[in-house]
């Protein structure tokens, strides 16, 4: 028996089973998941208006797509929200319906497989009772306050009405997602089972409908009108040493709604909905919302083929081929790492173990299985059996070439092989090659594990089709791809270098490097730049900025080559611009300096300048392209939104004023390049 | 014998045999078994899912490795499929999976097997004995409070005594020797001396130190720890050893009259060795080489007391059958569990008399030359981890015939219980099969 009403539905169908359970299935047309689009949700307001009318037992809501439940909100409508008066309805309709899903008189279920984010926790938090199944690709929670939000479809007041303010806080303020079993042990869903049990759950509660447990005392003590502003407080300063309030008011802006509005849940849920119609409309949610949609586009590159190795072979087991091919063996990939050397491939697999223990904890069955993926190969057997070699070797074009022959024979015909190299051209070493045309740049930034980015370098004689297996490798192994000309520095390095080595000038000049790392972060960036030198190595910060001296007419500051030459290095040598102790950058707190906001213009400008000069030589396809490459691989300030994004919300004419004001006192590094005009 | 089809030997892989030193070793057997079993399968192109089966010999497999052949092929990539399985014959499990692969083959059951053994006998287990094992039961019995306290009350220190399980594992259940007196009751019937084993002793590890700068050990893939080291050679191996050092040592087994010494028996071992077998219609379509062929094998019993003679019993039958005399046998492996049940061996087939009564010969069949004997050393040196070390000598002997140019190799092992395993191999590396074929 199914429900009349739905014969009209594009997303819903609604099926009543022998105990008149009314079993709610959601399977958005032309979408491979699942999002609460505006008509997913138009569709459920007239199926729960029907429901209303003619009660079933109970109902139960599930997702007709493998692997995930809903993925959240429909964010492409989001980029109308220009102004609250577009924002406000949207939302409040948005909360109209979970609210009746709420109030409908009958036992109501969301049975959850697979991932289950923003919106379709809040539709599962509106419902009595969430049952998930405890499998690896289930997860749940609230990553809104990544868009610069917080819920807002009653997300926040029903999550700390289920499992008390301090776990539903620490959800929504990370925005991190958990697994099926920790969402149960902090009373955020009812039950975890295995798949094979999750309907039978769904069932029972719909048909026995037990009273739903309160969270912990403690957790409603917390919740107590007295003490709310002193926790409050507390989690305002937690915030605070991850994202300031000018930058990221949205968790400042939960934090208050919790403060004020926690005594009324009915309040509350009213205060939510303007709470995030006025964060929407903020820039900084804007241009989050455009990294996002960056970050998909990426994504979508890597799209384009299907290329799904069988087996990847590292050739060099230094830090970076180690981590690249730990990476890959966490990423399922079966692979071999080769180095002449034995006693750094037991470093390698040492480092490799520690990473797949951060990974899975204590999950013995998995670090052994991770271990088992990833060879150390000092022999070089995988060579062979490899779909993609990636070399991760000295920077010595000689040696490289070298290896290319050697390795070349062997190699599977249709094999690509992938340089990490970050200063030799393609080109130079392609000509070793008897098919040129497989050789691509696959240039990894360290950490490997953290950095979201991947550079695909297409060299001059690169195969397009070698191009497109290299993007969608890199999507395979959850990194973002991008396409770069083969140019020196590519497009990060390049862009981060001017940004640095003024930096460095700078501390040559007498300013404290305090100071100037303190500029960029205020700006945004996620370390200051002297820091990042210090961090990444001296000495390879001077022999990457020596090949991009060389191309770019870039001179080298003299400071930089004298910490060389006298074997500081930075992080890795106890001293560098820092003193460091433990691996902790020794900061005086009390460095002082007069005009600190000349000192962020001179690290800003050079970055942004170099961003036009690459649109201009066209280093990869786009403007975004440029953005998304400088937010994932240097991380820039995402809130801004990218530095060609920068610029022109911060307006081009009044930059360019502040450039020539530079140029004037600091020489021509401050020529606002010719494509500027035309941004 | 008719209809059955060739085997060969294709590639194999061991790992660097480890030396117990006292407490649990930084390896599992499957841990050893996959660090061999992922390189010998990288050298070759076909898919894992060609494998007609896993057949892993492994004595004292840990508590989560039951059915260890299993466990290895699931995480050596083997497809799900594939069935695998585990043999134990004692000190010849090795020998018998690849024994048991042999017959799949030639009787046409299976074309491709990956076989082998392993042994950590460092992480044998330490056992509750059985007074303590009851008293934990009667603690979880126990209800009441009161209940629980009287039981509490019975403890004593005595039930913390452990039962050490390779101990037990190495000493007979039926006759109630160990094995180090078994080998003293053979060095007692042939009137070896100390001098002789542990001449013999010396010899195996200067064999074996000179193999390994030689580089004549290629069949070893190096491991690598989760803490940064790696291990890349038998590491028991003691070049300096000699007669002097090696007669301080006291005996361990007969304490104070006795002969055999912790110097001149095998030391215990962690290690695994794999090997590929294959038939011909399999070598052809996966264009696999081949390095040995196996020719034919023997099972033999005697008496437990003397275990270590079962070498010369299993061996008997194999040169008659095929009307083989010494001198047509161009390299010996007879595993060392004790030199002086190898020097034993060698003496029987010399002596009239042990030839007639216990292997139904005319007159002894002569003497096994010494140069042609465990020329790359042995147990002594090597180690002899249980389950490994029957398919450690097929291997490394299909190598030495390879590398020697020499055509037939026979290797042997005794067996703990009154058992002796036996197998002939041919060289067949230079032969190409896939040229035959054309």
């Amino acid at each position: 028996m199914s429900m009349e009403s739905t014969s009209t539905c594009a997303h819903w169908k609604v099926d009543f089973d022998e105990h008149n359970i009314a079993w709610l299935h959601l399977d958005m047309a032309d979408s491979k998941v699942n999002l609460l689009a505006s008509t997913v949700l138009e569709e459920l307001r007239g199926i729960l208006d029907e429901l209303a009318k003619d009660l079933p037992q109970a109902a139960i809501i599930y997702s007709g797509k493998k692997g995930s439940f809903i993925f959240g909100a429909d964010i492409n409508e989001f980029l109308e929200f220009d102004d609250i008066s577009k924002s406000l309805p949207f939302i409040s309709r948005g909360h109209e319906i979970m609210d009746k899903l709420e109030s409908l008189a009958c036992p109501t279920v969301s049975m959850i497989n697979g991932m289950c984010l923003g919106g379709g926790m809040e539709l599962s938090l509106a419902c009595d009772y969430i049952v998930a199944a405890d499998n690896s690709s289930t997860r749940l929670g609230l990553p809104e306050i990544k868009l610069g939000i917080h819920p807002g479809y009653g997300g926040t007041a029903r999550s700390i009405q289920r499992c008390g303010p301090l776990p539903a806080m620490d959800i929504m303020l990370t925005g991190r997602a958990l697994p099926a079993r920790s969402a149960k042990k902090i009373g955020l869903i009812d039950e975890c089972v295995p798949d094979r049990q999750l309907k039978q759950a769904a069932i029972s509660f719909a048909l026995q409908a037990p009273k739903r447990k309160s969270p912990p005392f403690v957790q409603r003590l917390l919740n107590n009108r007295i003490l709310r502003p002193f926790i409050a407080q507390q989690m305002r300063k937690q915030v605070s040493r991850k994202a300031r309030q000018a930058h990221y008011p949205a968790p400042y802006s939960l934090i208050n709604l919790w403060q004020r509005h926690a005594d009324n849940p009915k309040r509350m849920l009213r205060e939510e909905a303007i709470a995030v119609a006025n964060l929407a409309t903020t820039d900084t949610a804007r241009n989050l919302l455009r990294v996002f949609l960056l970050q998909d586009k990426l994504k979508n590159l890597g799209k384009q083929v299907a290329f799904k190795p069988s087996h990847v072979h590292v050739i060099g087991g230094g830090i970076m081929g180690g981590d690249i091919a730990s990476w890959c063996a966490i990423q399922g990939y079966t692979v071999t790492v080769q180095d002449q050397d034995p006693s750094r491939l037991a470093q390698t697999f040492k480092r490799a173990q520690s990473s797949f223990k951060k990974k899975y904890k204590r999950d013995r069955r998995a670090i052994t299985a991770a271990g088992d993926r990833l060879m150390p190969d000092h022999k070089g057997y995988g060579v062979s059996h490899a779909d993609i070699i990636i070399e991760a070797i000295f920077e010595d074009a000689d040696v490289k070439r070298t290896l290319y022959q050697d390795i070349e024979p062997r190699m599977k015909p249709d094999a690509i092989l992938a340089t990490n190299t970050s200063s030799i051209k393609l080109e130079d070493l392609s000509s070793s090659l008897n098919k040129p045309g497989r050789l691509v740049g696959l240039h990894f930034f360290n950490p490997v594990a953290m950095m979201p980015l991947v550079e695909i370098i297409r060299g001059n004689e690169t195969d397009e089709d070698v191009v497109q297996k290299a993007l969608a490798f890199g999507r395979s192994i959850s990194k973002l791809p991008l396409p770069v000309k083969s140019s020196p520095g590519f497009l990060v390095n390049r862009i981060l270098m001017p940004y640095l080595l003024e930096a460095v000038t700078m501390v040559g000049e007498g300013v404290p490097p305090e100071v100037i790392d303190k500029a960029a972060t205020d700006f945004g960036m996620p370390m200051g730049p002297i820091e990042l030198a210090d961090t990444v190595g001296l000495d390879i910060c001077k022999s990457v900025a020596e090949i991009l001296s060389a191309a770019l007419d870039m001179p080298l500051p003299e400071n930089l080559n004298a910490m060389a030459a006298a074997n500081k290095l930075g992080k890795k040598s106890g001293e560098g611009f820092y003193k460091y102790t433990k691996g902790k950058a020794q900061k005086n707190k009390a460095a002082r300096f007069a005009d600190v906001q000349k000192v962020q213009d001179r690290l800003v400008m050079r970055l942004l300048n170099e961003a036009t000069a690459c649109l201009r030589e066209e280093i990869v396809e786009s403007d975004e392209l440029i953005d998304a490459g400088v937010i994932f691989g240097t991380g820039f300030a995402p809130f801004r939104g990218g530095p060609i994004h920068y610029i022109r919300e911060a307006g081009k004419q009044e930059l360019a004023e502040r450039m020539n004001e530079l140029r004037q006192e600091y020489g021509d590094r401050f020529e606002s390049d010719t494509a500027w005009a035309g941004l | 014998m008719n209809n059955r089809k060739d085997v060969y030997i294709v590639d194999g892989s061991r790992t660097p045999q480890l030396k117990a030193r006292g407490k649990p070793g930084p390896f599992s057997a499957s841990d050893l078994a996959v660090t061999a079993g992922r390189a010998l399968l990288m050298r070759h192109n076909f898919d894992l899912g060609e494998l007609d089966e896993v057949i892993m010999g492994c004595v004292m497999p840990s508590e989560d490795e039951a059915n260890i052949g299993r466990v290895i092929a699931l995480r050596l990539g083997v497809p799900q499929t594939v069935p695998a399985w585990t043999v134990q014959r004692n000190c010849a499990s090795g020998m018998q999976s690849i024994d048991s692969a042999f017959h799949n083959i030639a009787n046409g059951q299976a074309d491709l097997i990956l076989a082998g053994g392993v042994e950590a006998m460092s992480r044998a287990p330490l056992l509750y004995n059985k007074t303590m094992v009851n008293w934990l039961s009667d603690l979880m019995m126990a209800k009441s409070p009161g209940q629980k306290l009287k039981t509490f009350a019975k403890f004593r220190p005595g039930h913390l005594k452990p039962v050490i399980a390779i101990l037990r594992g190495l000493t007979d259940p039926v006759v109630g020797l160990n094995m180090g007196q078994t080998a003293e009751n053979i060095a007692a019937k042939f009137g070896i001396t100390r001098e002789q084993m542990d001449s013999f002793a010396v010899d195996s590890h200067h064999r074996l130190a000179a193999a390994q700068d030689a580089g004549h050990l290629d069949e070893i893939e190096t491991l690598y720890d989760s803490k940064g080291k790696y291990y890349d050679h038998d590491d028991g191996v003691r070049p300096d050893s000699s007669i002097e050092k090696l007669a301080k040592l006291r005996p361990v087994f007969d304490r104070k009259y006795g002969n055999v010494t912790a110097g001149n028996s095998a030391q215990i071992t962690d290690g695994a060795t794999l090997v590929l077998l294959a038939s011909e219609e399999a070598v052809k379509k996966h264009n696999l080489p081949v390095l040995a062929k196996i020719v034919d094998s023997q099972w033999a019993g005697l008496d437990p007391a003397v275990m270590g003679m079962g070498p010369v019993h299993a061996m008997s039958p194999i040169m008659d059958r095929h009307q083989l005399a010494i001198s047509d046998i161009d390299y010996w492996e007879i595993n060392e569990a004790f030199a002086t049940q190898v020097l034993g061996c060698v003496e029987a087939w010399k002596d009239d008399d042990y030839c007639k009564t216990h292997l139904g010969h005319e007159r002894a069949l002569g003497e096994i030359p010494h140069d042609r004997l465990n020329v790359d050393g042995g147990g002594v040196s090597i180690g002899h981890p249980v389950g490994a070390s029957g398919a450690r000598i097929v291997l490394h002997l299909a190598k030495i015939l390879h590398r020697n140019n020499a055509k037939r190799g026979m290797a042997s092992l005794c067996i703990g219980g009154g058992q002796g395993g036996a197998m002939l191999i041919e060289n067949v590396s230079n032969e190409s099969l896939q040229n035959e074929a054309a």
